[in-house]
């Protein structure tokens, strides 16, 4: 096997039934619901599931689903894990480990029920232990942070004097999701704004207003996976996996080989991009995980799609917007649509949908949609090409 | 010198211990690689660049520019008097990069330039503890 390229498709793909808040439902069963869904989804019998890839235990869930795997991926690297899991999950159809996986996530990200952490977001929660020998806690937590507000875009004021990049271009970020967003039902925020909204919301971590942060939010979403041979089985319109990639670079953005770049989403999206034998120009949509505005500048930027310095003035010329050359994150992503903390899954639903051609605000024609996901803070990468046209074209 | 100090204080272990006694007596001391040469932080008991073991801890010069910064509006426990804080990346002249505070200046976009010259200080936060901040130099 010297590629997964062709080897495995999507065949069934769902979010939680609500998005957004979910004061009812514990993040367990916001998983179960995910699962079910993408079941009905593709219309599978679900004990010909034989593979599980989660955050949560896999033994939780294949018992709650009365599912016996014989293979399982409990890889935890972030909001990207569910990316990887994918990935590990083609290579593991291909090499004939398993033959159907289902990958689910799901957190009550906005009411924390069942969950064991305090709110992402929450600076009391997010602060550290008061005394502590790790290493984040040794050398960062003594200075006040209080988890990705506070971090994640730490590199951004060295990104703008290195490069140029303007406080209206990385506001433009969110200006232009929310066009996307205001055709999706389904959004949590769905109001056209302005630069000049974003520059008026209350500032959170500078430079960064609230209108560059992604929502706090409860949900989930799952996806069961096949060969690309019985893809052609299901109702579904199989969407092929094309290429993939993962990496990792530091545990904590300060000691990032260089905070203006990320090296995980270059070599993540260069393994994806070689893989998958298409080019940038071949991309009709793109999908990069945006916990902060700054995220799809660099992702931009380290997947090669527009050259170090271009990525703000790209995306405020409207590149990324409907009626744009690249549409990117069309679902309004992390800023708009919705974020329970590990927002990789929703990337990943939205990139299936436009590919099947079913998202709600559809871009015409995609045929190969990008989908790049960021884990911690720049710590983990994964990448993913989606396509519909299968291997024998 | 508070018994009062509210704010994560931080518990060396055997890789950090040399930085913490060092910062006590208000020196600012890193590691570098015997094999290759090359400075770096955080401690280790290995080279990031080559993995040797050679390594010995050396006292910096103290100096460094300002690399990178973020204000923080919504302060964490401990830390409300400060708010807005800069929570800032100083690069040492010997070359790693490290997390600070900024003090001695009011921390404003205006006031805070990138590469400015910052110069080591130490908050004696307890007995055990005296954490490096830097102010412009």
């Amino acid at each position: 096997m010297d590629s997964l390229r062709y080897k495995a498709a999507i065949v069934g793909a769902s979010e939680t039934t609500e998005l957004g808040s979910i004061p009812d439902k514990t993040a367990f069963q916001l998983h179960v619901d995910a699962s079910v869904n993408a079941i009905n989804d593709c219309g599978i019998d679900k004990n010909e599931i034989d593979g599980i890839a989660t955050t949560m235990s896999p033994a939780a869930l294949a018992h709650y689903l009365g599912i016996i795997p014989t293979w399982i991926d409990n890889t935890q690297v972030g909001g990207t894990s569910f990316l990887v899991h994918v990935r590990h999950a083609a290579a593991a159809i291909a090499s004939g480990l398993c033959e159907t996986v289902l990958v689910a996530m799901a957190e009550s990200g906005r009411n924390r029920v069942g969950e064991q952490t305090g709110r992402i977001g929450d600076v009391a929660s997010m602060s550290g232990g008061r005394r502590d020998s790790s290493f984040p806690g040794q050398f960062e937590s003594i200075y006040g942070v209080a988890g990705p507000t506070t971090q994640f875009g730490m590199g951004v004021l060295r990104y703008m004097k290195e490069t140029g990049l303007t406080h209206e271009q990385l506001a433009s970020v969110p200006v232009a999701q929310r066009k996307w967003a205001n055709k999706v039902p389904r959004a949590m925020y769905r109001d056209i704004i302005t630069i000049e909204d974003v520059f008026n919301s209350r500032m959170i971590c500078y430079p960064f207003h609230l209108l560059e942060c992604c929502l706090v939010t409860d949900g989930g979403g799952a996806l069961i996976i096949t060969s690309a041979e019985r893809a052609k089985d299901f109702r579904t319109k199989p969407v092929y996996i094309m290429g993939t990639g993962e990496s990792v670079e530091s545990p904590v953005v300060s000691q990032m080989y260089d905070m203006t770049t990320s090296a995980a989403f270059k070599t993540s999206s260069k393994k994806a991009f070689e893989e998958a034998g298409v080019t940038q120009d071949d991309v009709d949509h793109l999908m990069v995980y945006d916990a902060f505005a700054h995220l799809p500048i660099y992702g931009l930027e380290d997947l090669g799609f527009v050259k170090r310095g271009e990525a703000g003035s790209f995306i405020e010329e409207g590149n990324t917007s409907p009626g744009g050359k690249l549409p990117m994150n069309t679902n309004g992503g992390g800023l708009s649509y919705t974020h329970s903390g590990m927002y990789g899954m929703y990337a990943i639903q939205e990139s299936v949908r436009q590919v099947r051609g079913e998202a709600a605000h559809q871009v015409d024609g995609v045929k190969t949609s990008f989908c790049q996901g960021v884990g911690g803070m720049f710590m983990a990468a994964g990448s993913l090409v989606f396509t519909n046209e299968g291997p024998h074209r | 010198m508070s018994s009062g100090y509210n704010k994560p204080i931080p518990v060396p272990t055997p890789e950090s211990d040399v930085f913490w006694e060092k910062a006590k007596q208000h020196e600012l001391w890193i590691q570098k690689c015997l094999n290759c040469n090359k400075p770096f932080f955080y401690p280790r008991m290995n080279c990031p660049n080559c993995l040797s073991d050679n390594l010995e801890w050396f006292k910096t010069g103290g100096m460094g520019t300002l690399y990178s910064y973020m204000i923080n509006h919504r302060p964490v426990p401990g830390f409300e008097e400060d708010a807005p804080y800069a929570i800032a990346i100083v690069q040492l002249d010997e070359g790693p990069r490290m997390m600070t505070n900024i003090v001695g200046i009011e921390n404003t976009p205006e006031n805070l330039i990138l590469d400015m010259k910052l110069k080591v200080v130490f908050d004696d936060v307890s007995d055990e503890i005296a954490i490096p901040k830097w102010e412009p130099a």
